[in-house]
């Protein structure tokens, strides 16, 4: 059995307090375990190799400053990639949420940041899924249907972009959860 | 095959928080009904959400889906101990409205609302954001919620001084960080894979 990635990354001892806690949401633990298996352990990988999983989640947890998580998800990757990687993260740190709103009463609210684009030299698939994942990070907002146009033209399939969605939108949850429990832990 | 955005237009767009009804148009090719395997069916959790374009569309990776769908049903639906219900949709309702989910923020501003009784500050919420005074409860957890919500996060000692002070314990307090940053999970997904609508009847 693998451990438990929350517990690990969260620095939760079995039977801590915080763990026990967790316990009485039993489902939700297994399921957040298996969250992080169906995405990192998967065996298909026709649609996002693991190579491209691990760099995008090196990636988001850069971003968000989490030095413990992306460290835990550069393991596998190559120096060159790990490299990459974390010199894409600093050419993109920004602060979110930010974006548009529909036009309309909320545009008063509208704010923008920087748009990341990923350095020439990463490869068009890995740069494509980079730009994808900062902006799922920061300006989740400004989705829309371009983004995910200019996935597929980098060559990513439907059902790839949905992994690589799951996968963005899945850190965005598995870090803060992280960081709320460190931050319960020690106050 | 080919593969292909679907860039919808000429529908109704939301353009503020709301706590109506909304429907959700796809940007990509759900996945074909006549084509679930028995592992798709499992992806689905609930065999009703066949009829759903965003779950079939999520289901082309099923296994996450399964996952993703069984962690949320708990976080938000099992009674024991914890923060009550309408608490946890609130600190949904806080996130999404951070993160300018207005479909996300329908759902659950209308089940905070069913939960709690108190439509009114729900929906002060979603009209004028996480500076609404909703009584001191209340803004410990959407100040958390939102907090937690931000990119770095920027929750910290006195959120949870701030909840505590309002009689939340660490089962309740831990309630309020699973519901925020699940919602973290769902607005990516909504925002970003299609749109609102507003229903035309």
């Amino acid at each position: 059995m693998s451990i438990d990635v929350i517990d690990h990354l969260a620095g939760l001892a079995p039977g801590s307090p915080l763990a026990t806690i967790r316990d009485v949401r039993r489902q939700a633990r297994e399921q957040a375990q298996a969250s992080y298996v169906a995405l990192f352990e998967a065996s298909e990988l026709a649609d996002m190799s693991r190579d491209e999983r691990h760099a995008v989640a090196t990636f988001v947890a850069a971003l968000h400053r989490d030095t413990t998580i992306a460290a835990y998800y550069a393991k596998p990757l190559v120096p060159d990639l790990a490299i990459t990687i974390a010199t894409e993260a600093t050419r993109g740190m920004a602060s979110g949420p930010f974006g548009a709103y529909p036009a309309g009463k909320l545009s008063a609210e509208d704010t923008t940041g920087p748009v990341y684009a990923a350095s020439p030299g990463v490869a068009p698939r890995l740069a494509a899924a980079l730009n994808h994942a900062h902006m799922l990070v920061f300006h989740l907002r400004d989705a829309s249907p371009e983004h995910l146009q200019a996935l597929l033209d980098a060559g990513w399939s439907t059902t790839g972009i949905v992994t690589l969605s799951q996968l963005v939108a899945f850190l965005s949850f598995q870090i803060r959860v992280v960081h709320g429990l460190r931050t319960l832990a020690g106050a | 095959m080919t593969e292909h955005t679907i860039p919808q237009s000429g529908h109704a767009v939301p353009t503020v928080f709301t706590q109506a009804q909304l429907d959700w148009l796809p940007w990509l090719e759900p996945f074909p009904e006549a084509a679930l395997t028995e592992r798709h069916w499992a992806g689905l959790v609930d065999a009703s959400r066949a009829k759903s374009p965003y779950f079939m569309l999520l289901v082309r990776d099923p296994d996450i889906l399964q996952a993703r769908t069984k962690t949320d049903k708990d976080i938000f639906y099992n009674p024991e101990a914890g923060l009550p219900r309408a608490e946890r949709e609130l600190a949904a309702a806080a996130a999404s409205r951070l993160n300018g989910c207005i479909y996300c923020a329908s759902v659950h501003a209308r089940f905070a609302t069913h939960f709690s009784k108190r439509g009114d500050d729900v929906q002060r919420l979603l009209d004028d954001g996480l500076t609404a005074d909703l009584g001191p409860r209340w803004n410990a957890i959407t100040s958390a919620s939102a907090a937690l919500s931000a990119t770095p996060s920027s929750f910290g000692a006195a959120h949870v001084a701030a909840l505590r002070a309002q009689g939340l314990d660490d089962a309740a307090i831990v309630d309020v960080i699973n519901g925020a940053a699940f919602f973290n999970w769902a607005n990516r997904l909504m925002l970003s894979l299609g749109e609102p609508e507003l229903p035309t009847t």
